[in-house]
């Protein structure tokens, strides 16, 4: 099974739900844990891995080869991206644009184009008792960071069950994380923002026809206006982590749910168990 | 701070230039919104702009009355054109975004939420089998509020182009600012680093990164810094929440001084926040409210810059 954490608001406890889910889970089978987080990923604070395998992540972006350029102006008419500019004797590349598409290659008359890496992150996975722990890092100054999630995906070991934590927001991050998912968790919280963005990210999930429920986190009452959304929309609610100071103390540190609070470990599994079936 | 909001434009000096300042973060859920919300209704000149525009929060605090409404066509999306098929594969082997598959049955399908809108499919299939269509992924509006004038959007569920979608809001809300002599335009930020922070914060006066004293929220901060930083734009730093974790708070703080990072202000961790946005009301709105006084004492360091 593919359980990716997710939620259209950040800081509501997507990496804490998936990191206490993974350590409760592992204690009894291997799994993978991939932070698909990268402009933020923040799961090795909770999950000590020892991150020995390292690889650097490209994107493909044209060079131009001026002696077989004729300045047609053909690649830059082609790039949706506005990421070439061609003038009378020289062409400007602008890689930041750049989505690694192929179109300028591809469509050159003159075969000036080939492609090089361009650098956009990093992905370091190690493992962590019975979890093998992935994680991508973007750059600073990188625009795009769907390209590194879909690398950190391809190391999926679709034998294994995988836990996935995904960005916040709803659209292309979070989609191309969530994708191929079997099942995804959203975490909110009972705030209008919670409750805002839980509707925009039950809006997404349904398009892409991706099975999900709800975990609520700081918990306030046992009938919020999550609650009754959840009611009203039938979409069910699978966990409550109540409002407490102590957890975000502990959280601050780097502590873990489970650690502070075990009961929770038996919580996290039997959720694990009957999405598993 | 004279307390009366609603000063009349003519009594600012003409010709100053606007001041952009965005609020970010790195982490998601530290504050931005809350603060943004705080400071506009503490300001006394301002433009609002919402650029989280994938998760747009800002309205619910500032209740806008809606006076344009324009929708966003952010680029085109691949369509397939069943009856000119003939079935070759081209497209498949070619789309580097996985959007074009063939099903069962030589079949071909196009994801949109995958499709980046790239025209290979389009330009290299033999029988024009695939059109390239513009594709509307959002909205966006002119608004009116207590506060002053709002821009702010929507980006349909899953959708892309949100960098473009925040250039349009930034562009608009700088005009209104500019042509009605408005001090400042404050910018309410998205999480992370990538392409729709990019595009709130280039170009903008001062960046606000609203963090918390916990190791990942500090771990963000320092990513957002460096990108705010990398775009030659001048951070500056507020802690929420400090006293969950004092020391953090601390080193924090001199994390600042050693980075050349202004350090703003720190605002107490108090349940009056979840209140006051559970109402929707900005919090220095809140009857009694305990940190007002904080959220004030850290607008008044921000505007002294200026």
């Amino acid at each position: 099974m593919i359980l990716s954490i997710a939620s259209g608001k950040g800081g509501t406890g997507k990496t804490t739900v998936a990191v206490n889910m993974a350590l409760s889970v592992s204690e009894n089978q291997n799994l993978q844990f991939l932070d698909c987080d990268v402009e933020g990923p923040n799961a090795h604070f909770f999950i000590k891995a020892a991150l020995d395998k390292e690889k650097i992540a490209y994107l493909p972006c044209p060079e131009i080869d001026e002696n077989k350029c004729t300045f047609c102006g053909r690649c830059a008419e082609i790039c949706a991206y506005n990421a070439l500019a061609v003038l009378k004797e020289s062409v400007l590349t602008f890689p930041e644009l750049c989505h690694g598409c192929g179109a300028c290659r591809l469509f050159c008359p003159e075969n000036a184009i080939k492609e090089n890496g361009r650098r956009i992150g990093v992905i370091r996975k190690g493992p962590a008792g019975n979890i093998l722990f992935i994680t991508g890092k973007l750059d600073i100054g990188q625009a795009m960071s769907p390209p590194l999630i879909r690398q950190i995906k391809k190391m999926i070991d679709h034998q294994q069950d995988v836990i996935l934590d995904v960005p916040p927001g709803t659209s292309c991050p979070m989609v191309e994380a969530v994708k191929g998912s079997d099942h995804t968790l959203l975490v909110t919280e009972p705030t209008p923002f919670g409750l805002n963005d839980l509707k925009l990210s039950v809006d997404t999930l349904k398009q892409m026809e991706i099975p999900f429920s709800v975990v609520l986190n700081r918990s306030r009452s046992a009938n919020s206006i999550i609650h009754e959304y959840c009611r009203k929309e039938k979409i069910p609610l699978v966990l409550e982590i109540p409002l407490d100071r102590k957890i975000a103390e502990a959280y601050s540190k780097g502590e873990t749910l489970i650690s502070i609070d075990p009961s929770y470990k038996t919580k996290f599994l039997a959720l694990f168990n009957s999405l598993k079936s | 701070m004279n307390g009366k909001r609603g000063k009349t434009q003519s009594e600012y000096k003409p010709g100053k230039k606007v001041k952009q300042i965005v609020i970010i973060s790195g982490k998601g859920g530290t504050g931005k919104t809350i603060l943004t919300a705080s400071f506009a209704s503490l300001a006394e000149n301002i433009v609002l702009a919402d650029c989280d525009v994938d998760a747009a929060n800002l309205y619910l605090m500032v209740h806008p009355e809606i006076k344009e409404k324009h929708s966003f066509t952010g680029g085109e999306k691949a369509v397939y054109v069943e009856e000119k098929c003939t079935f070759c594969g081209l497209c498949v082997s070619l789309c580097r975004f996985g959007a074009v598959r063939s099903l069962n049955g030589g079949k071909i399908s196009i994801d949109p939420l995958s499709c980046e809108g790239c025209r290979v499919c389009a330009l290299s299939c033999p029988s024009q089998a695939i059109e390239m269509k513009p594709s509307v992924c959002g909205e966006w509006y002119v608004s009116r509020t207590k506060y002053g004038p709002f821009v702010h959007a929507r980006l349909h569920p899953g959708e892309e182009n949100s960098g473009k979608l925040v250039s349009v809001v930034r562009k608009k809300a700088k005009e209104i600012a500019e042509s009605n002599k408005y001090e400042f335009v404050l910018i309410d930020g998205p999480p992370g680093i990538g392409c729709p922070v990019i595009a709130s914060l280039s170009g903008v006066d001062l960046a606000v990164v609203v963090t918390e004293p916990s190791l990942t929220a500090v771990h963000d901060m320092e990513r957002v810094i460096e990108t705010s930083n990398h775009f030659n734009v001048k951070p500056a730093c507020i802690i929420n929440k400090y006293d969950i974790n004092e020391k953090n708070t601390q080193n924090i703080i001199q994390w600042c001084r050693n980075n050349n990072v202004l350090f703003l202000g720190k605002i107490s961790y108090s349940d009056e926040v979840n209140k006051a946005v559970s109402q929707g009301i900005p919090v220095p709105e809140y009857p009694n409210s305990k940190i007002k006084n904080e959220i004030k004492q850290t607008w008044m360091n921000l505007k002294n810059i200026y």
